[in-house]
């Protein structure tokens, strides 16, 4: 009779591939469709598994109004210089090129797969590639019915793939080394989070791309409205954690996202600011914004980055000065925006333009439609509040945490320590990475991800023909790799009978109760919302003897099913990340991103000591993390 | 942040494996409720962890039985108002009522082309093997032109 498998005793499914891609989202889709024209031809077999389905599944999955990067008209060099403005001077600017020299290739692919992109009048039967010219809200950011756009996306990524290789429900949680060689990765394990299966990869080379960090610090909604991050709640910092207890170096992990949207919903601004023209003011009706902005220019707090455009993380600034100081709430004039776009308009187009403003939010953040339904808001008769909120940590947006990578060999002035060898490979042998993967190099979004990912596919292409004859060895076991994911499950079964409350029993922690407890810990001791963005050397050190608790007793996680063992790993990838955030404020002694967060101890920015790299390594062993400084280099004129 | 599954109209995806709504979840929230142990109401759906929801309305949009619905979160919007779609193969309708009866619809436009008609590499070039190292090329050689007098070296 055929062994029965059941909770607690996972089948082990064990495979060998030459290239694994793990993750379904944006990234993972642009490598698909790149790797396998090069794949295909070399006999190489590629498996993409991810955690959820790939038609909706990353930052993308409810769909985008706007395509934040395309570069059109510009020059790439002008995208690196947009890049290194908005993150405050210190980006890897080989990579921020790279991605500006593909990204438009990629945004052509979207609107031949079925992506509708907004057009001028005049050129709406014209697609891009033909010369229409695109409805841009700013400078690099295009309009988009994109409601389907993670949907289309996908559909060319499993076309390309091929059924036969995508795993879908399987959530890769460790990578594991080479037996003969520790600083090369040669296998990853997770498992099913369906049926009783845990897997186990062997192969050349992987691209690890499972998105940013969410819900790592306490949100602004604690109650049922928890889950509604502004960043998908599902990203749990595995990117960064899985990478980084291999031994890969990070880089900038200090740096984070607080994004001012609408609040509570987290509605995008961007189109009401950049589209429609719209005005935000204090509490007490002042354009804080003129009033005040002068303040940017003070030098010695600012340096140089308050003298002309001031970035997202300084605008950010003023409008916590005006919530600080009391002169709240920030609300955003959306009737006079609208009012004043009507006025040479006629009715149909009034209604045209109303029809926009909803599908602002309709396209990729509905709950603000919601919230304004329930509090009988309608933008063109009452102004919105505009709120920063909670701290996230990603690589593609208007962040720049992530992993320390290679980067391409044909630009111009790149020093040598910046290439080894493969584009978007890590320092670990064979880990490539992309999106929000990538630290040191923002402003990707969407598209840029896309192209990131391609970027890496054809790299690793390489790497695995580099590696022909090279056979993996997991440098742990089967039985060890299945213990160690399974434990929460195995503390579960042992001690659920002790107590008469299945929630509360002193062998166990429920994974849910230690998110609250590392939410807790990060929002008021690591620059939370709870004391506006502000930490210190003192509560950095309170906070690191927390976390070192915390990590311990994330062995006693539990649970009480599959999908609890999901979060279980969620949550002890969103510990790793969090630590490494905290370690790398404590080292970086300014305030690079006033903001996004203030050393009160040192708060200024440091061009002097601090205009550099800060990288990290982490120990699996002795679980303590090694930080330095990596030297800036400026590659492209002012 | 939940989503909420009518009784009156999930029919479990007549007892097939997975439900539409189990496939689509990217946070695995929605799930199959066989035997009515969890809720009371054998063979339906419904949103096991209603706080991890982000309401992208993945489910919503994707129940053929259109029994999926949100109710927008209890500790932050006042009660009332739904925003609801109807996704169809080229466009998304919505209708959104507001809290004090006010209702608006709209509909825009998904897709240019129909679904599952993507040939991702009809009309693409075959690799070439001489290009492998080239970082500035990727297959399709849609490579933006380059200003190389911006760089300082």
């Amino acid at each position: 009779m055929a062994q029965q498998f059941e909770f607690g005793n996972p089948e082990i499914i064990q495979e060998e591939v030459d290239i694994l891609i793990i993750g379904g989202g944006m990234a993972a889709c642009g490598a698909a469709f790149e790797i396998m024209r090069w794949a295909k031809p070399n006999g190489l077999k590629v498996k993409l598994v991810d955690k959820a389905a790939m038609d909706r599944s990353g930052a993308v999955a409810q769909g985008l109004s706007a395509i934040n990067t395309y570069v059109g008209e510009n020059d790439p060099s002008d995208y690196v210089r947009y890049v290194r403005n908005d993150l405050m001077g210190i980006v890897r600017e080989d990579l921020v090129y790279d991605v500006g020299r593909h990204v438009d290739d990629s945004v052509h692919h979207f609107e031949q797969w079925g992506l509708p992109i907004w057009k001028q009048p005049g050129d709406e039967g014209k697609t891009l590639v033909e010369g229409g010219k695109p409805v841009r809200s700013g400078k690099w950011q295009i309009m988009i019915n994109g409601e389907s756009y993670k949907w289309i996306v996908a559909e060319a990524a499993k076309k390309a793939l091929g059924k036969e290789n995508i795993e879908e429900r399987v959530f890769i949680v460790r990578m594991v080394t080479d037996k003969n060689d520790p600083s090369r990765v040669a296998g990853a394990a997770g498992f099913s989070v369906r049926d009783h299966k845990l897997y186990i990869y062997k192969f050349k080379c992987c691209l690890l791309v499972c998105g940013g960090a969410v819900n790592v610090f306490r949100p602004r909604s604690i109650g049922e409205g928890i889950g509604r991050a502004w960043y998908p709640v599902w990203n749990a910092g595995s990117t960064y954690a899985m990478a980084a207890e291999c031994g890969a170096t990070m880089t900038m992990m200090e740096n984070r996202f607080v994004p001012a949207r609408f609040k509570d919903g987290y509605g995008p601004v961007g189109a009401w600011f950049l589209l429609f023209k719209a005005k935000v003011y204090n509490g007490f009706g002042e354009d804080y914004g003129a009033k005040h902005g002068d303040e940017l220019k003070d030098a010695k707090r600012f340096g140089k980055y308050g003298q002309g455009v001031p970035g997202t993380c300084l605008r950010n600034h003023l409008m916590l000065n005006e919530m600080r100081e009391g002169r709240g709430p920030i609300i955003m004039d959306t009737p006079a925006a609208m009012a004043k776009l009507a006025e040479k308009m006629t009715p149909k187009e009034v209604k045209h333009l109303e029809a926009e403003a909803w599908e602002d939010f309709l396209d990729m953040t509905i709950s603000q439609c919601g919230i304004w339904a329930g509090e009988n808001i309608e933008p063109d008769k009452q102004p919105s509040e505009i709120m920063p909120t909670e701290p996230y940590l990603l690589g593609s947006h208007a962040g720049c945490a992530g992993i320390w990578v290679s980067g391409p060999t044909d630009i111009p002035g790149t020093p040598k320590e910046w290439s080894w060898g493969y584009n978007r490979m890590t320092t670990v042998k064979g880990l490539f990475t992309s999106g929000d993967g990538v630290g040191a190099s923002g402003h990707k979004f969407s598209s840029g991800s896309h192209a990131e990912g391609r970027i890496a596919a054809k790299a690793m292409v390489k790497f695995a023909l580099d590696n022909k004859d090279w056979k993996p060895e997991l440098g742990r076991t089967v039985e060890e790799l299945t213990e160690e994911i399974y434990r929460p499950v195995k503390t579960f079964l042992q001690h659920k009978d002790y107590t008469t409350a299945i929630d509360i029993n002193p062998h166990y922690i429920t994974p849910r109760m230690l998110q609250f407890r590392l939410q807790k810990i990060m929002d008021e001791y690591c620059a939370g919302i709870a004391t506006w963005y502000q930490t210190n050397a003192k509560m950095l050190e309170l906070c690191e003897k927390k976390l070192e608790m915390i990590k311990e007793d994330s062995l006693k996680m539990r649970a009480k099913d599959l999908h609890e063992l999901l979060r279980a790993w969620e949550n002890y990838h969103r510990i790793i990340a969090a630590e490494c955030h905290m370690k790398h404020i404590q080292f970086r002694e300014e305030t690079r991103y006033p903001g996004y967060y203030y050393r009160t101890d040192f708060n200024y920015v440091d061009d002097e000591n601090w205009k550099c790299f800060t990288n990290s390594q982490y120990d699996h062993g002795t679980r303590k993390w090694k930080l330095w400084k990596q030297p800036y280099v400026q590659l492209i004129k002012d | 942040m939940p989503t909420f599954v009518r009784t009156d109209k999930c029919d479990g995806c007549k007892g097939q494996d997975k439900t539409a709504c189990m496939y689509i979840c990217p946070h695995d929230l929605m799930t199959l409720d066989k035997d009515g142990s969890q809720t009371g109401h054998a063979m339906k759906a419904y949103n096991q962890e209603p706080e991890q929801c982000w309401e992208c309305y993945s489910c919503v949009k994707i129940c053929p039985q259109n029994a999926i619905e949100v109710r927008h979160y209890a500790d932050v919007v006042p009660m009332g108002a739904s925003v609801q779609p109807l996704r169809g193969t080229d466009s998304i309708m919505w209708t959104i009522k507001f809290r004090n009866g006010t209702m608006k619809r709209f509909k825009f436009p998904i897709r240019t082309t129909a679904e599952g008609s993507i040939n991702p590499y009809a009309d693409k070039p075959e690799v070439s093997m001489a290009e492998i190292a080239d970082h500035a090329k990727l297959f399709t050689h849609g490579t933006h032109k380059c200003d190389m007098s911006q760089f300082l070296k």
